[in-house]
């Protein structure tokens, strides 16, 4: 199967200044893919040139078969695109420019006011059609911007922090809709918030100073074995004790009676809760210790800066 | 395209702008109307005695016309200002940029939802020397050559104001720099020399137009307005494409 996005070597330069490094990237149906990385280091760069709205110094963009560059017609029919301030046109309703998107985007007029109702239903957006965008909050604003990019269904979908703004319960609603899409599109959306790429991608892109620097499938939630524990004990047994224990292949010490723990293949977590028990150390706190996505995007985004 | 030429065409009636740029239109217009049309009365006695004297379509129609061009100069720049300049300050062209629609379909769609105000505008005008026809024969070829002097001037100014809509962010920018632009081309013909057919005489609008306002229309002078107009759609596309590889 061809891939929906297939980003070759892009590089974008602002003057002398390199925004974008030789970028590369596919991604297939069915796929969310989070795009991470500190302020300033190219998330909306690379955004704005997957959906058109800018020019790349060099590399290719294929969306959906089409080359962006030379058929950039046909290739944007494929994309819906959420900028970082939703492009809103305040004087009118949220219905009028659902509308004007529709037409934009060559909605078959039969199809126009189903696609209308599924765009605003799936966005929460039910009741609001006559109001002008003028007058909505800044959440319900942003579900207009995230309703305009899918009226047109298309087959990708780019959304550039589309949870900014948003109230706790809109974004875990916002989440929800974009796992939805996720099964029958391709999204990409950037983010800095990082539980929210944790929960909602399926693959993540760290990107510093215009370079990827970490890329790799997440894991679902329940799925996987996870290989490294955390555990707090009442009265520590040492970093050698814990080093004994069967199926431990790594210990270290993350303070005061604080081990993280690597295991072996075999070793279920289980087995290393009981043994912990059995030796009568007084465990307080057994957690999964996912290589987790803070401590990369750490390491990876400081680096960079002690060596420049 | 039709979908742009539609929204912009809602927006521009959306806003007070619009209807109150043409309230204050009919409103100067319609007094220097009467005030012409007093003149003629108080003077048309000795008109009467004289030989091939200029009639209503010359000494009412015509200056009511000239002043109409440039009451339009005045309003063309506010209407074109936000046009692009607004859109691209609030990140809303990029919904236009990622949308399968070429920056010709967005230039055009947006040109003519501007003329179509324009013809509003310019109808309204109409209706003032039409009104003549109630007690006088003006001259209704003259009228047509005058009025269709006034759509091609308007349809100028209207390109070349969303071209310079497309250079800024800012809609009081570009507002100044439309008037900058459409003043000079107006009165660029005001140096010493003056002789028909110099290249100022050739570039400046008002030279043009004053042929066709009185009656004479050419095809030189038709080629003027739409080498205008033809001038500042591209240009306007070429800023678009730039502004969008550009960033």
């Amino acid at each position: 199967m061809q891939p929906l996005i297939r980003m070759t070597g892009i590089t974008r330069y602002f003057g002398q200044f390199c925004a974008v490094r030789n970028f590369n990237l596919e991604l297939s149906q069915g796929e969310i893919l989070g795009l991470l990385g500190p302020n300033g280091a190219g998330k909306s760069t690379t955004m704005r040139i997957l959906s058109g709205c800018l020019g790349a110094s060099l590399g290719d963009v294929w969306l959906d078969g089409f080359d962006l560059f030379k058929e950039p017609l046909q290739a944007k029919q494929a994309i819906g695109y959420l900028p970082e301030n939703p492009p809103l046109y305040p004087e009118l309703t949220v219905d009028e420019y659902l509308l004007f998107c529709a037409r934009l985007r060559a909605v078959r007029k039969s199809e126009t006011s189903a696609a209308l109702d599924r765009a605003k239903a799936l966005c929460g957006l039910g009741r609001e059609g006559s109001r002008l965008i003028r007058n909505l909050s800044k959440g319900f604003q942003q579900r207009v911007g995230i309703a305009q990019a899918i009226i047109h269904k298309p087959r990708v979908i780019i959304l550039d922090e589309p949870t900014s703004g948003l109230d706790p319960n809109q974004i875990i609603e916002i989440r929800e809709l974009i796992r939805t899409l996720g099964e029958s599109h391709g999204v990409i959306l950037s983010t800095h918030i990082l539980p929210e790429v944790q929960s909602v991608c399926d693959r993540v892109l760290i990107l510093n100073n215009g370079r990827t620097v970490y890329t790799e499938y997440l894991a679902k939630p329940g799925h996987g074995k996870c290989d490294r524990l955390r555990v707090r004990l009442a009265c520590s047994p040492g970093e050698s004790a814990m080093a004994a224990l069967q199926g431990v292949v790594e210990v270290t010490v993350l303070g005061e009676s604080r081990f993280s723990l690597l295991l072996d293949d075999s070793c279920s977590t289980e087995a290393v809760a009981k043994q912990i028990i059995q030796q009568d150390w007084g465990l307080l706190e057994l957690v999964p210790d996912k290589q987790n996505l803070e401590q990369i995007f750490y390491r990876l985004t400081t680096a960079d800066e002690v060596e420049g | 395209m039709l979908a742009i030429f539609l929204k912009e065409l809602r927006s521009l009636f959306l806003s007070p702008l619009a209807w109150s740029l043409m309230v204050a239109l009919q409103l100067v217009l319609a007094w220097l109307f009467l005030v012409q049309l007093e003149q003629y009365l108080q003077i048309q006695p000795k008109l009467a005695g004289l030989e091939n004297a200029p009639g209503v379509t010359a000494l009412v129609i015509a200056p009511l016309l000239d002043s109409a061009a440039m009451v339009i100069m005045l309003l063309v720049p506010l209407l074109t200002m936000g046009m692009f300049s607004r859109e691209s300050g609030s990140g809303a062209l990029d919904l236009l940029f990622s949308s399968p629609v070429s920056m010709t379909a967005i230039v055009v769609g947006k040109y003519f939802a501007v003329l179509t105000l324009l013809a509003i505008v310019i109808t309204l005008i109409a209706l003032m020397p039409l009104s003549l026809l109630l007690g006088a024969r003006p001259d209704m070829g003259s009228l047509a050559a005058a009025l269709f002097a006034l759509v091609l001037a308007s349809a100028a100014y209207a390109a070349l104001g969303l071209w310079i809509s497309s250079m800024t962010k800012q809609p009081a920018v570009a507002a100044v720099l439309s008037y900058a632009l459409l003043l000079l081309l107006w009165i660029i013909n005001l140096n010493g020399s003056g002789e028909i057919g110099s290249p100022l005489q050739q570039l400046s609008l008002s030279s043009h137009f004053q042929r066709m306002l009185s009656g004479l229309v050419t095809s030189a002078d038709i080629a003027y307005f739409l080498l205008l107009i033809l001038t500042g759609l591209i240009l306007c596309i070429h800023r678009l494409e730039r502004l969008r590889i550009e960033g």
